[in-house]
């Protein structure tokens, strides 16, 4: 049952070891990854700012500020401001019913959970196109009540909920089952409540992997494509998104405005990068759970 | 399981009726929504639409692609992560970070990148094309947009089970007179194999159904650089519900067997670490 926690603290012994190559080998090893890792993810990003930037900086600046531009990052930043909380409700509650109790079923609520990762991005948009678009199965009796769910902003916040839904919750179910149930029954025995139980005991426990899944789960909705795609529409300025807008400026041969775009994206994408190091970090030098620890 | 076990911990209910509510609402509802409407096809209707040559094409297509940048994917990734656990070198924190850049780069973002940097006037693209290999608007422009929304899924899978993986036993095989190489084959290889396969299983099943990287670079001629789910974002453009429903259909139950088979190898993987 000791099921070894996620990431562990790489304590790597300093001891000259007998199980390793040459420096030679090594040398060549190291190489071979690095040129790869250039090709596939270095050259992209770089390339990505030297564009936006290939025109000068007023051009590039014309571009960023340009009102549809600024449309696009405000739908960003509102659809994002929905769809993490909400799914950082469902993952602590999913967490908690799978790692603290004992019921029938419980692997199949897991792959449940899963699931939206497994499905093609455009699969996740259909799906609510079949449901609430004009000819869906819900769409004369949204039409009747006067909502419009496709081709407007709660069809992009509906599916970006569906497509990040795991992300949280992944991340808390192995963490939290390492750590079992064992100091919450404690609590619980001296009297907390329930909530006292969860906000003084569980929460202090899990903070670092719950903002580590927050911080996926941001970086996803942001930069979601395909499921948006589908259900947005692409009306200017109204349901459309940063990634949207980036492959209508492309569509148009206006390359400096969709690297420029682009640019903040990446830019969204290091920070992300970043946080996610620093929580890291501060997770495996920190541990919450060590000085609890028989 | 049949009695009710006693609970200390409250909220329960509360918890997993959250929970199964908040996932039958937006996974179970909704996707037995599109099941459904494959019901009001017949069957000739489906079998004709998810088997015209265009739709194979596309799918025959898809999963090479998707294949062939799994399998980049599993070797260059068995590297990253070998190099990131076992070799330290200056700036390898960095490096070790970046890993996970296509997880935060958005998918389009990607795209429109590697299309600029393999195209005949990129960086690469230039000196490709000087060598007669065309990336962009082919197929293996479209393996190179799979590969690198992949990378991570593998390394990121391997690179635990590596550090956990104890020198000591390779210590002991070196000890006892084996050579570098037949460790390596007998002992590490055989100890990271399951993750290797579910990372290639994982990058696989991503790659399947991506589609933001994979619209920029492909160029998107049908039954040559066309990818299923672009096929069913232009059946759902030209308002053609049911075929595109129907192809969906069939993308939906790679999904599962895929998912299937992951939980599988880890389901066997980890039987096969408690029972020594």
């Amino acid at each position: 049952m000791a099921g070894h926690a996620g990431r562990s603290a790489g304590t790597a012994t300093s001891a000259p070891r007998v199980s390793t190559e040459p420096l030679a080998v090594r040398c060549v090893l190291i190489g071979l990854a690095l040129a790869f890792l250039f090709l596939f993810l270095i050259a992209p990003v770089v390339m990505v700012f030297s564009q936006a930037l290939g025109k000068g900086v007023a051009a590039y600046l014309a571009a960023v500020t340009d009102p549809e531009a600024m449309a696009a990052l405000r739908l960003t930043l509102i659809v994002a401001a929905i769809v993490v909380p909400i799914n950082l409700i469902f993952g602590l509650a999913a967490a908690w019913a799978i790692t603290k109790f004992r019921f029938p079923g419980k692997n199949l609520l897991i792959t449940l959970i899963d699931l939206p990762f497994a499905i093609s991005p455009v699969v996740s948009g259909l799906i609510f196109v079949l449901l609430f678009g004009a000819r869906g199965l819900a769409g004369p009796w949204l039409e009747a009540a006067g909502w419009k769910v496709i081709f407007a902003v709660p069809g992009i916040v509906i599916s970006t909920l569906f497509v990040t839904a795991p992300f949280i919750a992944r991340e808390l179910i192995p963490l939290m089952q390492a750590q079992g149930a064992e100091e919450e029954e404690a609590a619980m025995i001296l009297g907390a409540s329930g909530w006292q139980t969860f906000w003084r005991v569980t929460l202090p426990k899990i903070k670092w992997g719950l903002l580590y899944g927050v911080i996926l789960c941001n970086a996803r909705a942001m930069g979601e494509f395909g499921a948006v795609s589908v259900v947005s529409g692409h009306i200017r300025g109204i349901t459309n998104t940063l990634p949207l807008h980036v492959e209508i400026l492309y569509n148009e041969y206006n390359f400096t405005g969709a690297f420029a775009v682009s640019s903040l994206l990446a830019l969204l994408a290091l920070v992300t990068l970043i946080a996610k190091s620093l929580v890291e970090w501060r997770s495996n030098h920190n541990p919450p759970d060590r000085r609890e620890k028989r | 399981m049949g009695a009710r076990p006693k609970r200390i911990l409250p909220g329960f209910g509360l918890s997993l009726g959250f929970t199964l509510l908040y996932l039958s609402l937006l996974v179970l509802i909704p996707l037995s929504g599109l099941v459904l409407k494959t019901m009001t096809l017949s069957w000739d209707q489906f079998l004709d639409t998810v088997t015209a040559p265009r739709v194979l094409a596309a799918y025959r297509l898809s999963f090479l692609a998707a294949a062939a940048a799994a399998t980049i994917n599993a070797v260059f990734g068995l590297l990253v992560a070998w190099v990131l656990v076992r070799y330290p070198f200056p700036g390898r924190a960095l490096v070790d970070g970046l890993v996970d850049l296509p997880f935060a780069l958005p998918t389009a973002v990607g795209g429109l990148a590697l299309t600029a940097v393999y195209a005949g006037n990129g960086w690469m693209g230039r000196f490709l094309e000087a060598h007669g290999l065309k990336v962009v608007f082919t197929p293996l422009g479209i393996i190179a947009a799979l590969t690198f929304i992949g990378l991570p899924f593998v390394v990121r899978t391997v690179q635990p089970v590596l550090q956990e993986l104890s020198s000591e036993v390779e210590e002991a095989a070196a000890t006892l007179g084996a050579t570098r190489w037949q460790t390596l084959i007998r002992i590490t290889l055989p100890g990271v194999a399951p993750a290797v396969l579910t990372g290639f299983a994982l990058a696989f099943a991503r790659a399947l159904g991506e589609y933001g990287s994979v619209i920029f670079i492909a160029g998107n001629m049908p039954m040559q650089t066309e990818i299923t789910p672009l096929l069913i974002m232009s059946k759902l453009e030209q308002f053609d519900y049911a075929g595109a429903t129907a192809i969906a259909v069939v993308m939906l139950a790679a999904s599962f067997l895929l998912l299937l088979t992951i939980n599988l190898i880890q389901w066997r993987s980890q039987r096969h670490q408690t029972t020594p």
